[in-house]
């Protein structure tokens, strides 16, 4: 097993006919860490993922495994596990011949290859199908597969590509815990590429959120879901209601911004005076119903289990999203208030 | 009535099934009675008994012995044009600038037809055609190598109008791969010829088989390139100019059809015996577009 203490990407770009898919990401990953890589699609991710694999060259920038350059490499020399969005199984090779592949290529002792893979298989608890081809599995068993002979190498980095999303909702949270579990026990690190920030948040140790192919934002699950750096991480973080606003005024604790009918208080995310346009953000969580808010009409009901989603507009216009206790009809006349502590108030 | 109706359609019998009957019209009165006519004539002789014909033809060393000359010509032409177009279509299985103008390239001789591809190939590799006119002014040669009138002639002609075929073909069952797969094997360390030969070689097994069979009859049944750059009387009498010469020139029909039956139980136990190696590999979906 090769290891790393570190892995750095140094201004890793990739140019598509002269348009930038990914420009100038560096990130240091730590041995053992869990990264998800975030945002919406074309935003650049899985041309990040693919070239940390190798399988597209690099426009611009270096990768470096400690003080080891990896970029020139081609991808069957860099060591890494990879779990493909489409799984990739060998459709010809059964479940275990699958498994055994990577070891295979190592030139391992049979006995070890042997050992190893029936270790791999019980790991992804699939030892009853070891013998069928990846055709008679279901989707969430091709889904392990595609781990198992991943993880099977002991990679020093292991990718994944969107593993979870041609699952349907249920194994998708299955195989979020299975995938967690697994990176828990054997440690391995992990870079995760998806676009459901909920996926993100619950799993990794760090998000990169990236847009139109650049970082937007770097940090801890919580810091992103508290503090985003900008209103696109914002928005992709379930900041559903993001209001266009001018700033009334502006102190270090907080600022003051209206527009549309409303007056909210909340905190400055960056630089701001006033009299500047600002976007304020604010969660459907955090707005209630109460006395002495914005008027607004309830739209749409969506019930949610403990909660209901209601959609209302003000009389300015501004569709509002947001969380209430008990069922509002359509049509009904309520009040919206916000708490300044959740409001986030960004530049534009 | 609508009950029955329904339960016929269950089965697939509906009014969609008269959309078959021009069809079937076609097949019955163009293929499958004059093959069946044609297999009675061949018992039909008019000496011997009934299996005449074959005897004449299976005793007779001179008629038996094309089954042998066609096999070594049909054989290795269909083998080359499956084993040549495999790097070939594996190159140019991605998007690239100028593929189709390659592809085109490359199809171009199934246009030409048997005659053009027979002038061309005793203009450039006749006695006196460029090939030998330019070895020989090079001093590389004394006399002019035979190389049209015989075997290769028919050989190279075989070539020229099978590859195309052949080409067009994998190319289609290669892009039916998904590319992933061969992604994913290399981030599990495997070079490109493990890669090739473990993961997209048994892909495309069946695929090659399917070709080869068809190449294989297409090269079986030669006529006109084994007249034209051939030796018909000698080296390359193939089993057709057997056929065409019971026929047109002793009108012999019957040892005509039994001939060409013959012709036809060869191939298909060529093809029988290809199928056949092709079931011991996997078939199924192999994930790509195709």
């Amino acid at each position: 097993m090769t290891t790393f203490e570190k892995l750095r990407l140094d201004g890793v770009t990739r140019r598509f006919g002269g348009k930038d898919a990914l420009s100038g990401l560096s990130l240091e990953i730590r041995k053992g860490e869990f990264i998800a890589l975030l945002g919406p699609s074309g935003c650049g991710k899985s041309t990040a993922l693919n070239c940390l694999a190798g399988l597209l060259p690099l426009s611009e920038g270096s990768i470096w495994q400690d003080d080891k350059r990896l970029d020139t490499l081609p991808p069957e020399r860099r060591g890494f596990g990879m779990v493909f969005q489409s799984y990739a199984l060998f459709p010809h090779l059964s479940v275990r011949k699958n498994v055994a592949f990577g070891l295979q290529m190592r030139r391992l002792p049979r006995t070890e290859v042997r050992r190893r893979t029936d270790e791999a298989i019980r790991l992804v608890r699939l030892e009853e199908h070891a013998t069928k081809l990846p055709g008679q599995l279901s989707g969430g068993q091709q889904q392990r597969v595609a781990i198992a002979r991943a993880v099977v190498l002991e990679p020093s980095l292991v990718l994944m590509d969107e593993p979870l999303s041609n699952l349907d909702a249920k194994l998708r949270l299955e195989m979020r815990t299975e995938i967690r579990r697994l990176h828990q026990s054997l440690g391995l690190t992990t870079v995760y590429v998806t676009h459901d920030q909920e996926e993100a948040l619950s799993m990794a140790d760090r998000l990169v959120v990236l847009r139109d192919g650049r970082v937007q934002q770097v940090g801890a699950p919580e810091e992103l879901h508290t503090r985003p750096a900008n209103r696109h991480v914002a928005d992709f973080m379930g900041y559903r209601n993001l209001l266009p606003m001018r700033v009334v005024s502006a102190s270090p604790a907080f600022v003051e911004v209206e527009g549309g009918g409303m007056t909210l208080r909340g905190t400055a995310i960056g630089e701001l005076t006033a009299g500047d346009e600002a976007m304020a953000g604010v969660r459907p969580e955090d707005l209630r119903l109460g006395e002495g808010g914005v008027p607004a009409t309830v739209e749409v009901v969506e019930y949610q289990g403990r909660e209901l989603a209601v959609e209302a507009r003000t009389e300015q216009g501004t569709m509002l999203h947001l969380r209430a206790a008990e069922r509002p009809s359509p049509g009904d006349k309520i009040s919206v208030v916000a708490d300044p502590a959740r409001v986030l108030v960004f530049p534009l | 009535m609508t009950a029955l109706r329904h339960r016929l359609a269950e089965r697939g019998v509906d009014r969609q099934l008269l959309l078959l009957v021009p069809g079937l019209l076609c097949v019955l009165t163009l293929f499958v009675y004059p093959f069946a006519y044609g297999v009675g004539l061949s018992f039909q002789p008019t000496h011997g008994g009934v299996l005449g014909a074959y005897k004449d033809f299976f005793t007779d060393a001179y008629q038996r012995d094309t089954i042998g000359t066609t096999l070594q010509l049909s054989l290795p032409a269909a083998f080359l044009n499956v084993a040549a177009s495999v790097p070939i279509a594996y190159r140019m299985r991605g998007r690239f600038r100028g593929k189709r103008l390659l592809t085109t390239l490359l199809v171009v001789p199934i246009t030409l037809g048997t005659v053009l591809t027979a002038e061309g190939l005793l203009n450039f590799l006749g006695p006196t055609g460029w090939l030998n006119r330019t070895l020989m002014s090079a001093g590389i040669i004394d006399a002019p190598v035979r190389l049209t009138n015989n075997y290769w002639g028919v050989f190279f002609s075989l070539v020229i109008t099978g590859f195309p075929f052949a080409f067009l073909l994998i190319l289609s069952y290669l892009s039916g791969i998904d590319p992933t797969l061969e992604r994913a094997a290399a981030t599990l360390g495997a070079g490109w010829w493990p890669r090739f030969h473990r993961i997209t070689l048994p892909l495309l097994a069946p695929g090659l088989a399917t070709t080869f069979c068809l190449t294989f009859v297409l090269a079986f049944s030669v006529f006109p390139s084994a007249i034209l750059v051939g030796d018909p009387a000698g080296t390359t009498r193939v089993i057709s100019i057997a056929a065409y010469h019971a026929a047109y020139e002793s009108y012999d029909y019957p040892l005509a059809s039994a001939i060409a039956v013959v012709m036809g139980v060869v191939e298909l136990a060529v093809v029988a015996a290809v199928l056949g190696v092709r079931s011991l590999f996997y078939t199924g979906s192999t994930g790509g577009k195709g």
